[in-house]
């Protein structure tokens, strides 16, 4: 079943390079992503009871599923399903009018539709590797894969910002990636004697026979090199240029996917570190930091001009948060993996929205932004909801998450943490509520009055409603099955020895 | 065997050095490829080395950093039409003090660390340095094309690294690894000739409009 | 009996060196596709400079005097504990080659006082060179003897190259390889060969130390081109001493071997000097600067053993 997971959008990707026919091909897109989806529904549907611990896959010991890929897994595929959809209508808009940099006022290309197509179904392809490897080696080339095939997607508009910022992306991402080899490499010197290679099942059942100060400069340079891909500061310098630059559609499969994954392969190292008795090492670091991703984020966010930008920092922000809750152990690893799956779903819908904003107002400046309720009324009921859910405002379920991150916080004694946590919550929410509330209200200026308001395409709003849907139903009530994978996943992470 | 494979790794050592202050674009990249066909040489000078899977491998990676790597990157040197030279940044003098410097801090953290000993003595200090030498250049060069380099001169210096902790290793792992690097310096060959054709020039260092500072004149409240 | 030998050596030694001068000239005249010098040129100019008449300027002090014959009796000490052939001089003893490098800097040193002592612009724009190329000279060379002497575990240069065998440079073949070139480029710094610089210029502004000794006559300059003989015989012996390790144990043929290493050795610089350019000046502190981590590499080999 996973092999099938696997090899599914890498023939959708390779087949969409060679047809012609536009229509034919997002049709492809859309039947690979539900595809897609419903295997992933599927393998959901066969993991009832919680005591398995992985669903060994025909592919041997390279791939399998365990609880934390497969919430992974889930967030990938719902999220990818969500951007199929509105790809589908933005690759349409796109090619109905001419791109034109608001900023400076030249006009672009965009990249073949074709290629664009072709990438992002071999990006869900090598995301799916990442959640579903139990080998460390195929974990480290699958998340070089995804670097490697974003970076045409990142470059869809061919001009000279979206090229700069995939030229750092590819750079940054491709040295922290190198380093994070360098961390499986001393990973396997500390398994040396044992032999396991870079196997994870025995890595972890034998963790205890690994050698501990290998074993921390392994886990350093992991965490390094795939800190570097998920956003943590001050590994990510080039996250805010990347995920603004790029189409709606690809920040929110970067913001809420891949992040994601990069996130998974530190999880990986804390589990053989925890294995080892290693967990207050890591988590000493992880909260270092989180904390310090926190606080970057916080003070970029306070003079944003670029909304793109700063739904970017606000990534950093819940990457930073995630870090914390995982670093803080017990309880806030829950919460930490609720918040995963709250920022993706919210992440996804605020990016689709700017996409929306974009459309209709052409500029990507904050202070060009206004009267968003006049303009196109539905996109700002949407961008209002989505800044109260990703802010953690009760019922989210990102507040849930944050929430317990906090008790979890408390509880261990902690206050400065805790201090710094909540008062850099406190800046981030200040930051983005008077950006959001400048863009939704006010006049526009030089608005002709006889203006249409924006329509907006069905294909576009749906999944952002859905997924807003999501998020909300996740602050009241937690599905019994998401419970059980939830604290599976848990146990999984903080498994002392 | 063991002479040969420690004058091996001095050569690399050297070879770090001579990249650190090198001024032209195309001994660099010799350089980077010398460095890349002496570090696929040295698995064949260890204990038993001489074996098939050994040799067919060593050919492949000779080929790969020795011939396609360098041809890629001159094909972009052309394509970009770029012949001025890359001096570093920091000027000679702190270019080498900086590489040395590595070496020995490299030396001093092979011999804390508890990693497994093989018989060629400073290879883990090598790779290290080696490993610095790449971030140098990526940090201390101003062309597209030199970062690229510096890339591939972090990778020959893990390679090397892994060489000194094992001799064997799954086959499949180290050909993805390598097939990762190639098409990685591939699309970034790439992105350099979108570069030149974007801003006609491939300055990285005069690419820096993105960014959160912004100067009080430029506010736009 | 064991005064004969070393007295034979340092006869030798003395007699000897400046036909190394004359080699060189040789080996470049020949690259040059001339007849070029007689081999025993300088020993005609070293006598037709020794009943001449010095002239000293007014503005000139008692340094003046003394510069050259404080330089000749430096280089003429540090050739006593020199090695010949692997064989110790008179003055072998434990950490001597920490009192030859002080001796060559005590020469240096008294050079440069001559050279400012003059008032001369000339003669000071060289003394500044010189100073400036020795800040990374000297610890090259330092640090090059350290290494050696890490890599054979003694402390007096004679028994640093008795020690020195096949076996050895098998074992310690990098630092060997890196010191040795190390001091082949402070051989050609400190001798003023090219690429550091040209002994044949007449150019004032190009020269580094033929200008800090331009205006001494006579027999003291005659000092001054023996000292130079000397010396370039000092930098050339612990080349060849390290690059030839078998003993034979005979006296005789150690010898002669070690005069035709030094005869090899003066025809290599001629061949460098003809096959080189002379570096621009800002790029020679580069050079020796190459030098020094030649030096600091070879050590760092051999105490990571």
């Amino acid at each position: 079943m996973v092999t099938l997971l696997l090899t599914l959008p890498l023939i959708a990707g390779l087949a969409a390079f060679i047809i012609e026919d536009d229509a034919l091909r997002r049709r492809l897109l859309l039947g690979a992503s539900a595809g897609h989806s419903a295997l992933t529904a599927a393998l959901f549907l066969a993991r009832i009871q919680p005591r398995s611990a992985c669903i060994s896959a025909p592919a041997g010991e390279w791939f399998g599923l365990d609880a934390l890929g497969l919430i992974f897994l889930g967030i990938t595929s719902v999220l990818f399903l969500g951007a199929a959809v509105y790809a589908v209508c933005y690759l349409e808009l796109e090619k109905r009018n001419p791109g034109e940099e608001a900023e400076e006022g030249f006009i672009f290309n965009n990249a073949p539709e074709a290629v664009f197509t072709g990438c992002l179904l071999l990006f869900l392809a090598a995301m799916t590797a990442v959640t579903a490897s139990r080998n460390l080696g195929i974990l480290w080339a699958s998340v070089e894969a995804t670097t490697l095939l974003s970076a045409p997607l990142i470059y869809f508009h061919r001009h000279k910002r979206s090229l700069e910022a995939t030229w750092k992306y590819l750079l940054i991402c491709s040295v922290g990636i190198a380093l994070a080899l360098m961390g499986n490499l001393f990973l396997g010197a500390a398994g040396l004697k044992t032999g396991f290679g870079l196997n994870l099942d025995a890595l972890l059942s034998g963790a205890q026979q690994l050698d501990k100060p290998l074993l921390k400069a392994a886990f350093l340079f992991l965490f390094v090199g795939y800190g570097t891909k998920m956003g943590l500061a001050p590994f990510h310098t080039w996250l805010p240029d990347a995920h603004s630059e790029a189409p709606s559609v690809v920040s929110a499969l970067l913001s809420g996917a891949l992040l994601n994954c990069a996130f998974l392969g530190i999880l990986r190292a804390i589990q053989i570190c925890s294995g080892a008795g290693l967990a207050d090492f890591t988590g000493g670091i992880l909260t270092l930091f989180g904390l310090l991703s926190l606080i970057t984020s916080g003070l970029f966010i306070l003079g944003q001009r670029d909304y793109k930008r700063l739904l970017a920092y606000s990534s950093i922000e819940h990457m930073g948060i995630m870090a914390l809750g995982t670093g803080l152990g017990g309880g806030a690893v829950y919460g930490a993996l609720l918040n995963a799956i709250g920022h993706s779903l919210s992440k996804a819908g605020l990016f689709f929205t700017s996409g929306l904003i974009l459309a209709a107002y052409k500029t990507k400046r904050i202070s060009e932004v206004k009267g968003l309720l006049g303009r196109a009324p539905r996109t700002a009921a949407l961008w209002l909801t989505g800044f109260f859910l990703i802010t953690g405002t009760p019922p989210s379920g990102i507040f849930l998450g944050k929430f317990l991150i906090l008790k979890a916080a408390v509880a261990s004694g902690k206050y400065l943490v805790t201090g710094v946590y909540l008062v850099f919550l406190g800046i981030v929410f200040a930051g983005l509520a008077r950006i959001f509330i400048d863009m939704s209200f006010g006049v526009r200026d030089g608005a002709a009055p006889e203006e249409k308001p924006f329509v907006e395409p069905a294909g576009m709003i749906w999944p952002v409603c859905i997924f807003f849907a999501c998020v909300l139903t996740l602050g009241f009530y937690v599905p019994a099955w998401l419970e059980t994978l939830l604290n599976s996943a848990q146990a999984l992470i903080r498994k002392g020895p | 065997m063991n002479t040969f494979a420690e004058l091996i790794i001095v050569f690399i050592i050297l070879l770090n050095l001579v990249l650190a202050v090198s001024g032209s674009l195309s001994v660099c990249i010799r350089l980077a490829a010398i460095q890349g066909v002496a570090a696929g040489l040295l698995p064949l000078m260890a204990v038993g080395g001489m074996r098939g899977r050994a040799m067919a491998f060593a050919g492949f990676i000779i080929l790969l950093k020795g011939v396609v790597f360098p041809w890629l990157m001159f094909r972009a040197r052309e394509k970009t039409g770029a012949r001025r030279d890359v001096d570093p940044l920091i000027g000679y003098p702190a270019s080498i003090m900086l590489c040395l410097g590595a070496f020995a801090a490299s030396s001093w953290l092979g011999s804390r660390l508890p990693l497994p000993h093989s018989g060629v003595a400073f290879i883990i200090p090598a790779s290290l340095a080696t490993i610095f030498t790449g971030f140098l250049l990526i940090t201390t060069r101003a062309k597209a094309i030199t970062q690229v380099l510096g890339y591939l001169v972090i990778e020959n210096g893990i390679y090397i690294f892994g060489l000194a902790l094992f001799v064997e290793q799954p086959l499949m792992v180290e050909l993805a690894i390598l097939l990762d690097v190639f098409v990685a310096v591939f699309v970034m060959g790439i992105a350099i000739f979108q570069i030149s054709r974007e801003f006609d020039h491939i300055d990285t260092d005069q690419m820096a409009e993105l960014t959160d500072w912004h100067r009080p004149e430029d506010a736009k409240w | 009996m064991e005064i004969i030998k070393p007295l034979l050596q340092y006869l030798a030694v003395l007699v000897l060196s400046p036909l190394l001068l004359g080699i060189i000239n040789r080996v470049k005249a020949f690259f040059a596709g001339r007849r070029g010098q007689p081999l025993l040129q300088l020993y005609f100019d070293l006598y037709k400079l020794s009943y001449k008449t010095p002239v000293y300027s007014r503005t000139t002090t008692w340094l003046f005097r003394a510069g050259p014959i404080i330089g000749l009796s430096a280089i003429l000490c540090a050739l006593a504990a020199l090695p010949f052939a692997g064989r110790p001089g008179f003055l072998a003893f434990d950490g001597d080659f920490i009192f030859l490098i002080y001796l060559l800097a005590l020469g240096r040193f008294f050079t440069v006082l001559a050279a400012l002592d003059t008032g001369s612009s000339f003669e000071g724009m060289g003394a500044s060179r010189e100073v400036q190329f020795a800040v990374f000279a000297e610890p090259a060379f330092f640090l090059a003897l350290a290494a050696l002497s890490k890599a054979t575990g003694k402390q007096s240069l004679a028994d640093m190259f008795l020690a020195l065998e096949p076996a050895s440079w098998q074992a310690a073949a990098p630092a060997l390889l890196l010191l040795t070139a190390a001091l082949f480029i402070l051989l050609l710094a400190e001798n003023s060969r090219v690429p550091v610089d040209d002994p044949n210029t007449h150019l004032e502004l190009t020269m580094v130390h033929e200008v800090m000794v331009l205006d001494h006559s006579g027999p003291d300059l005659a000092y001054i081109l023996y000292g130079a003989a000397l010396k370039l015989w000092f930098f050339g012996a612990l080349i060849a001493s390290s690059v030839l390790p078998r003993h034979s144990g005979s006296w005789f043929y150690d010898g002669a071997a070690f005069l035709g290493m030094m005869a090899v050795l003066a025809g290599a610089i001629g061949a460098v000097e003809s096959i080189m350019g002379r570096l621009r000046l800002i790029k020679v502190p580069y050079l020796l600067m190459g030098a020094l981590v030649f030096s600091i590499l070879a050590l760092l080999f051999q105490t990571g053993r």
